[in-house]
Order: structure tokens, then sequence, then C-alpha cells
């Protein structure tokens, strides 16, 4: 087993060029990921993006077939599995209990950081529930304490927030950034582009390749061509460049100029004259996924 | 309900494993039960002592009789170690008034056949130079006199109890990481592989050691089941053979998705060691074609080891045999049940082997 390059605190975490393979199925083709401490790196991208994977190889669970993954010692990392990882026949303080005991925290302590992250998960009145017996946005906040507990100084969580209602959501998303903002470097993967919005930085998924990556605005403002909103679904080969959202069509036009003092304005998207829009982080993610799936942009990946 | 049924068939094909055990296990069990399934002991094994054995020897005919030692020089003792150590199953001393014979009653079916081949042979027994009439030996029933079942059932039960905890739930207990997807989480944690392994196996074991002693309990309070021998070397034993029970528990575990087929690998392991370990029939009645089986069964070993302790207070020297070829058997199945449990821990993606020119993609030249 290849040990991991560790540095000092303040190290940026990630990876670098990697390739991954399950059998025949090439899973990552060259991405590289940025997770510096402090921040929240989105990886976004649809189902079979290669999400999870680059998540396993980041946590240590998965070997890379080449490439160099930076992540500090097993100790000081932390995982919520796309499973997440919970014993649902043990109950939510035997969970943390298990955890705290699993990375060596002294008992007192392990014991004072639990009663800590139950309280900010508002899970303090159900420690000694079965995990099994928590509803599904309670046991995920759980699964991310269990992650943090240890406040590693790498935290990787694999859709945190896939099936949680939205006061669920926004208590998982404060401890995440609670954790950032105590200097863990923290990677989640997410299917919410709103989510990755709020995020420091994002690296665009698809199909194994890095789409783009950068912040939200970097990666809207590189969005090649131009939005316009159509009344309807286009024919012939304007349909392989169009979807509907929010009710209405929009067409992706590989050539046309991006409105770019509009963007800057940070005016609402709304349709001008011609049915321009401004884009957003959705608009560039859909637009990034559109142009690799038609080949309209033959350079590929950056 | 014509849904149910397409339905039903087709999750069927694709449980291949069921399916198998659908189809053949009820030919395995037909087959091995057929050739296994015997209660009757059709030749004694006979050690022959004292001046006259000769004509002792000479008096029981084979294939009731098989005589595979006879030894004039020697007297009571030495015959009664030969039944002690399972080299034989009856003993004749001769040079008293009358011919002593020896029976033991720990191997319970080739005791009740010598008893009844027995009957044929009395009344031929003449010994020429002292009385014309003849003479009725004097029969003696060692290690289990009231021949009762549950004196040899009870140590062979410990056995099972062993296999019941070593390998079900051990392998259960180990599947069950994989099947909640916890054990990703192990394989992340600062755990080494081993403290991962002993750790999820130590508590199987303690209550396997449990189970033992409440079995041993049981069957000496209530079923009154001698216990003769040394208890280090009944532990010692024990404790081989739970190795062996656990290490495949695990192996189980490891080829199995989900608790299901774990049960149903585990159901497959048991059932041929209740079977054909010497257990129920004895090892000598099953056919050679599928005795064999029983050489690479845990549960013979044990048995022979379980047996010769509690009844014969058969001594370690004399059941080196099995304790070797459990601590082999041992060793096989630990080793290889570590060797998968690291594989699951360790970071996959690169497989054993890493030297090996891995298919580099083609995009990684650009």
């Amino acid at each position: 087993m290849r040990e991991p390059e560790t540095g000092p605190a303040g190290t940026n975490w990630g990876a670098t060029e990697l390739y991954v393979s399950h059998g025949r199925t090439v899973a990552l083709r060259g991405v590289s990921l940025a997770a510096p401490a402090g921040q929240v790196t989105a990886v976004v991208g649809g189902d079979g993006a290669g999400k999870t994977t680059l998540l396993r190889c980041l946590a240590g669970s998965l070997g890379p077939d080449s490439g160099t993954v930076r992540r500090p010692p097993k100790e000081r990392s932390g995982y919520f599995p796309a499973s997440s990882g919970i014993y649902e026949d043990l109950t939510v303080a035997e969970n943390l209990d298990f955890r705290a005991n699993g990375y060596g925290l002294p008992r007192k302590a392990g014991r004072d950081r639990a009663a800590e992250f139950l309280e900010r998960a508002g899970l303090s009145g159900v420690a000694g529930r079965l995990a099994g017996h928590l509803s599904g946005g309670m046991r995920q906040k759980l699964a991310v304490i269990a992650a943090m507990l240890h406040r590693p100084d790498l935290l990787v969580l694999d859709e945190p927030t896939t099936g949680v209602d939205p006061v669920s959501r926004s208590g998982l998303w404060w401890l995440i950034a609670r954790a950032a903002a105590e200097g863990c470097a923290v990677v989640l993967a997410t299917t919410y582009l709103d989510e990755a919005e709020r995020c420091t930085s994002v690296l665009v998924l698809d199909g194994g390749v890095a789409l783009a990556s950068g912040t939200p605005d970097q990666i809207v403002s590189a969005m090649p061509g131009a939005l316009r909103a159509v009344p309807a679904k286009p024919a012939g080969d304007e349909a392989a460049l169009s979807w509907r959202r929010a009710g209405r069509w929009r067409l992706w036009d590989p050539a046309g100029l991006a409105d770019s003092a509009e963007h800057a304005a940070g005016r609402p998207p709304a349709g001008s004259a011609n049915g321009a829009i401004v884009p957003d982080l959705q608009d560039a993610v859909t637009v990034a996924a559109l142009a690799r799936q038609s080949g309209v942009l033959t350079g590929g990946a950056a | 309900m014509w849904a149910m049924i397409v339905k039903e068939f087709r999750q069927l094909r694709r449980d291949r494993r069921t399916l198998a055990m659908m189809i053949v296990l009820p030919v395995l069990l037909l087959v091995v039960l057929g050739y296994a399934a015997s209660f009757d002991v059709k030749t004694v094994m006979v050690a022959v002592a004292g001046p006259q054995s000769g004509l002792a020897a000479g008096l029981l005919k084979a294939p009731s009789f098989d005589i595979t030692q006879s030894a004039p020089g020697r007297g009571r003792a030495w015959a009664q170690d030969q039944l002690r150590d399972s080299h034989d199953e009856m003993a004749v001393v001769t040079g008293g008034t009358r011919p002593l014979v020896l029976i033991d009653g720990s191997q319970l079916f080739a005791a009740r056949a010598a008893l009844t081949d027995l009957a044929g042979v009395r009344y031929h027994v003449g010994f020429t130079g002292t009385r014309p009439s003849s003479v009725s030996p004097k029969v003696v029933i060692l290690y289990n006199p009231g021949l009762t079942t549950s004196d040899i059932m009870i140590p062979g039960l410990c056995g099972v109890v062993l296999v019941f905890v070593g390998t079900i739930i051990t392998s259960l207990g180990v599947v069950r990481e994989r099947q909640s997807g916890t054990l990703e989480q192990l394989a992340v944690m600062p755990l080494r592989p081993r403290d991962v392994f002993l750790g999820k196996i130590v508590p199987y074991f303690l209550v396997a050691t449990v189970d033992l002693a409440i079995v041993l309990a049981v069957g000496i309070a209530i079923f009154g089941v001698p216990f003769r021998g040394s208890p280090a070397t009944f532990a010692l034993g024990a404790l081989l053979f739970l190795f062996v029970t656990l290490g495949i528990g695990v192996l189980i575990s490891s080829v199995s998705q989900n608790q299901g087929q774990a049960i149903q690998l585990a159901m497959m392991t048991l059932l041929p060691q209740v079977l054909l370990s010497g257990l129920i029939f004895p090892l000598t009645s099953i056919a050679a074609g599928v005795r064999w089986i029983a050489y690479f069964l845990p549960l013979t070993y044990f048995n022979e080891i379980s047996r010769g302790v509690m009844l014969r207070a058969e001594p370690i020297a004399a059941l080196w045999q099995p304790f070797v070829f459990l601590a082999v058997l041992g060793a096989v199945v630990v080793t290889g049940a570590t060797l998968r449990f690291r594989g699951y821990l360790a970071p996959a993606g690169h497989r054993r082997g890493g030297g090996t020119a891995a298919p580099v993609p083609q995009e990684a030249g650009i």
C-alpha cells in the first residue's frame, strides 16, 4: 500500500491526474482536484460521472491506477461514504463512541466531542435511539458528525445532502461550513447545483472527465457561447443543444457572444429582446455536458 | 399471478447460488446420504494378546473380525491401550482361565456389531488342553458400558456447536459490514487490517467458548456423560478447531455479498460435517467413495479428539494425528481468510502485483 503524501497543516490536499478503471469501465480519466484547507470544494456531475470514485481515492478506500493523491494520514482524514458508514443496530451515541475509539480519541475527549457535535447537529435528544430508527435527515447528520468527530484535516463527504429535506439540508450545511471555518479542507459530492454555488470551488465531472473547475463565477464566465430562451423545443440539430428548465426551453448557441457586461453587473437572468439569458452555474454545467456529448467543441476539457 | 411468476423466475435465474442449491444439493445429499447413511459395521478391528493369541485369532473369522494386531507376549494393559488409542475396537486377552474380550463402547456401532458377532463365536470357543467343554469368554465393555447414545453424541455435539457459532454466526457478522456499507468506513479508519480481523473474530471466539462450556456442563450434569481425560488436551483441540471454523466463517463472508448467501454457504459446510464426520454414522461404515470427504472436514478430527479425551482419556500423544490435521487445516484456512480480509480493507484499484504493466489509458499520452 502506498503511503499518502503528508505535509504540514494548511497543505493543499487533493489529487493530480487520477486514472481509475473498474474492470473495463474507465471511471476517471486524468482528473485533478485541489482541496485547500478552510474551503469547501464541491464535485458535481450526473450519475456515473465519477464523483464517488474520486472521493474514494481522496478518502483512501480506493487506490488509483495512476496519478497521485495528497491526503493526510488516515487518522487525520474523515470520510462519509455514499452508504453513510453508520451502524443501524447501534444507537447514535454508540456509533459516535465507536468512531471516537477507532480514531484513538481519549475517552473523556471523545465523550465531550460527541456531546458537542450532537448539540451542533440538534441530535442531543436522540442520543439513545438506534441509528436505524432515525429519519433520513437525522441519519445523514449523524453520519456527517461521525465523519468530522475527530476534527480531520481533510473531510470527504459523498452526497451528504441527497434525499434530505430542506431544513435538514441547511442544518447539514451549517455543520459543514463550520468544519471548514475551523480549518478543515472539505470535499463534497453533490447533485444539487445550488449547493455547489455556495462552495469555494467546484469541479464538474462528466463521464470520468473534468469538464470545468474553478470558483462558481469562473465556471460561469468561462462558459462558451451564449444562451437564449426559446418558446418550444427546437427542431433539427439545435434539439441536441437545448434543455428545459423551470418550464421554459433554453438553447445554447456555441458561436454566440456572451453578454459579459450584463453578467458582470449581476443582472437577474431575465429574457432580453432577443431572449438572451445570463447563465448561472446550472446552465454552465449543463452546457459543458452538452458540449461534450454533442462534440460541438472539439477542444475537450482543459 | 402471471406477473409474479415471471418476476420470480427472473430473480431466481439471477441468483445462481440458490439455483445451484436447489438443483445440486438434493442430488448431492441423495448420493452422499445413500453411501454414508449406514450404522452397519461389517468388520470389527481386533487386537489379540496373550499366549493363545493365535488360537483366538483363528476363531475370529473374517469378514466379521479383522485381526490387526497380535501380541502373544502382552497382556490386558496393552490390549486396553489399543482400544483407548483407537487402534482397535475390540481386544481379546488370552491366558487366563477364560479369555477376556474388551470392547470399546465409545465406538457404539462397532461395539454392537462385535457383541452380535461374538454370540456366534462363543459356542465354538473350545480350549484344547484345558477342558473338553466349550468356554465362553468374559466380555467387558469399556468407556461406555451402557452403550448409551448420548455418551458418544455429546462430545460430537460440542463440535457442532463450535461449527455453528464459528462458521455461521461469524460469516453473518462479517458480511453484515459489507452489506450495510460500513466496511468501507472501516477501511479508511486508522485501524490495521489485523486489528479489524481480530476485533471481528474475538467476540465470536468468546461466545463460542461460553457455548462450549454450557454444552459440556449440560452434557455432564444432565446426560451423565463422563469426562475422563485431560481438560487441557480437550481445550487445545477445541481451540484449534475453533480457529478452523472461524476462518471458514470469514472465508465464506469474503465470497458472499449478503447474509442470505453467507447462510447458504455456511449451511453447505455444516451439512457434510454433520453427516460425514463420524458424528452420526461411523466413519468405517461410510463407503470409501464418499469417506475421503470426511478427511477434509475439521469436525472429523475434533470428533476423534473430543470422544477420545472425554470417554477414553486418550492422551495427547495418541491423538497427534487429528491435532496435526486440525493445525494444518487451521493454518490454511486462517491464512486464506486473512488475505481475503486484507484485500477487503486495502485500497483496491491497483490490485496485488502492482509491478506488472498496468494498461495505461490511451489518454495518458496527451
